[in-house]
């Protein structure tokens, strides 16, 4: 189990190396060098060769390559041209919406996913079964923005339940807070159940179908304990599994919700980056989402060792 | 003729297939079926009410709403299209190679792994931000979102049917890689990538429209879902209909690939019957 847990962290390595590389080379597929975009359409050939020299840009790319790593090592992710300060500053700054709106996301789609999925096996080809999977295929297929643009419309506008957009932060009451992420999260996580739902459904479907079911309904075992203690237990490996995944796209969820509601995360700062062409803020804020991404397979894959000691004697 | 039997008996394939075949129409006739201009300006008509002249309505410049969805379905389907060749293309190569060669296999893939650590959409906007706005360099981006996953399935094939006996008795032929590769190989892996064509198609459908709607995707003036979405956003109090109806399309479209898909799988792979992909990776 340990030769296991030690060769799942050093796969991470090669995984960050491959990610620091593209991320580097992502700055560099941009018309024009760095350092004419940085030193802005006033600057004079003197000055762009200056600017290159000190930001090393004259040297061999092999060479800024192992630089750039080293540079990571540190935590340096470099200045923003635009906010004239450092990159990690202000991805500090805008991390609490995203960080806040992805785990509430995250908290929808498990708490719809999860029990829809079991519902729907344990009344297996039942109207509710059909109904419920009908929605997840409407859920597979409508965009979370979409669906957030329509929840606007319909609670914030035609309602007025709740704002239509903007962003409370923790400092301002965690009610208040709250209130500005319902739609968001909603409208990110349900999108997102229906995976879950989906995945669910099929891993209890085959689950039901194995013989200690049969065995423990046999031996009179009421029907709740069969589907929660029995099944549901092996059943959410396989949903287990779509969480790293759904992690992914809550991320990149969050990133295109924070526009439909005006708040001010991660993703409104990547977008203002990319329209006003500041690089290393791009290149900060998808290497940090990157890592984190990386983590939580990490997680997700040693969590399956406390969950299931099959994987455990592999 | 048996299989086709089979799909056709699953009603939810069928109309995913009529959706499909209806996106596909809708877009090869789009100038006529549109009726005018999507880029004509009717300024006295600014954010009009859906009408008999306006179907769908107006958006902030006057411009005909009907119109612009239906030209954002040809681009959708040219967007959707053109990714998923371009994937098939990089991933069939990838994949081949590395599962073909062990000795590659070990940089390919951690480099895919590598791109596979961005989500999809960061990824897109990512190399959106170095490629700058256009049609083609969206098409590029979300391309190389979808490489590795084609490349993957491909490698897991081939390692499969590398050891099969047909290949060995091949290659006690003298029979060159190349030709193993393309005649023996291919064929085989092809099946489980079309099923994933289908997928990537409507995550790049997907795709564009949110690259589009953020502003960093095709340019503003050229109509696509995204875009009309985008505009609408600011005027989805006095104009909801700019939303509503493009809204309606990208759901039809995506639901219709869905299940399209959705039969197909059922198809030529039934191991996956009723096990959904993480197809949504956009």
């Amino acid at each position: 189990m340990l030769v296991y847990v030690v060769r799942r962290l050093l796969a991470v390595i090669p995984v960050m190396l491959v990610v620091a590389t593209v991320s580097f080379i992502l700055i560099r597929l941009a018309p024009g060098d760095p350092a004419s975009v940085i030193a802005g359409p006033y600057a004079t050939g003197d000055d762009i060769a200056r600017l290159q020299r000190s930001l090393g840009l004259d040297q061999a790319l092999p060479v800024q390559l192992v630089k750039w790593w080293g540079r990571l090592a540190r935590g340096d992710l470099g200045d923003s041209i635009f906010l004239r300060r450092p990159v990690l500053e202000a991805i500090f700054e805008r991390m609490e919406p995203t960080l806040l709106l992805t785990a509430w996301s995250m908290l929808v789609a498990v708490a719809v996913g999860v029990p829809a999925g079991v519902v729907s096996a344990r009344y297996h080809n039942t109207t509710v079964d059909q109904s419920l999977m009908a929605f997840a295929l409407i859920g597979l297929s409508i965009p979370n923005f979409l669906l957030g643009l329509l929840m606007i419309l319909f609670f914030g506008v035609w309602l007025g339940w709740l704002p239509v957009a903007g962003y409370v932060p923790l400092e301002g009451g965690l009610w208040l807070n709250l209130r500005s992420l319902i739609m968001p999260s909603l409208a990110l996580g349900l999108v997102q159940s229906a995976l879950i739902a989906r995945i669910t459904r099929s891993s209890m479907l085959d689950v039901l179908r194995e013989q200690y079911i049969l065995a423990g309904r046999s031996k009179g075992l009421s029907e709740r304990v069969v589907i929660y203690k029995h099944a549901l237990k092996n059943a959410i490996i396989p949903t287990l599994t779509v969480i790293g995944i759904t992690f992914a796209l809550l991320v990149g969820g969050a990133v295109v919700i924070e526009t439909v509601f005006n708040i001010p995360g991660l993703g409104r700062l990547i977008i203002s980056a990319v329209l006003r062409r500041d690089y290393p803020v791009v290149q900060g804020v998808v290497l940090l989402i990157a890592l984190t991404y990386t983590a939580i397979n990490l997680l997700v894959d040693l969590a399956y060792l406390a969950i299931d000691p099959r994987i455990r004697f592999r | 003729m048996r299989e086709l039997r089979v799909f056709l008996r699953r009603r939810s394939a069928v109309l995913g297939a009529v959706l499909v075949a209806l996106n596909v129409l809708v877009a090869l006739g789009a100038p006529l079926i549109a009726g005018v201009d999507p880029q004509a300006l009717d300024v006295k008509a600014r954010l009009a009410r859906p009408t008999g002249e306006h179907w769908f309505g107006t958006d902030h410049v006057g411009r005909d709403a009907w119109s612009r969805v239906i030209h954002g379905a040809r681009l959708s389907m040219i967007v959707g299209g053109s990714v998923m060749v371009l994937s098939f293309i990089g991933g069939l190569t990838v994949g081949l190679l590395g599962g073909y060669y062990r000795t590659m296999d070990n940089i390919l893939m951690r480099f895919m792994d590598g791109l596979m650590a961005f989500p999809g959409i960061i990824l897109a906007i990512a190399l959106m931000a170095s490629l700058g706005p256009s049609v083609v360099n969206v098409i590029v981006a979300l391309g190389v979102v979808y490489v590795p996953r084609v490349a993957r399935i491909v490698r897991g094939s081939v390692l499969v049917i590398r050891e099969t006996s047909y290949v060995e008795a091949a290659r006690a032929l003298g029979i060159g890689d190349l030709r193993i590769v393309a005649l023996h190989i291919l064929p085989n892996c092809v099946s489980p990538v079309i099923v994933q064509g289908t997928f990537i198609f409507a995550a790049a459908v997907l795709g564009e429209a949110a690259l589009s709607f953020l502003g960093v995707g095709v340019p503003p003036q050229i109509p696509s879902w995204g875009n009309v979405l985008s505009e609408g956003r600011s005027y989805l109090q006095q104009a909801p209909w700019l939303t509503l109806f493009p809204g309606a399309a990208i759901m039809a479209s995506i639901l219709g690939l869905n299940l399209f898909g959705d039969g197909l799988r059922d198809l030529l792979d039934p191991r996956l019957r009723g096990v959904q992909g993480a197809s949504r990776e956009s």
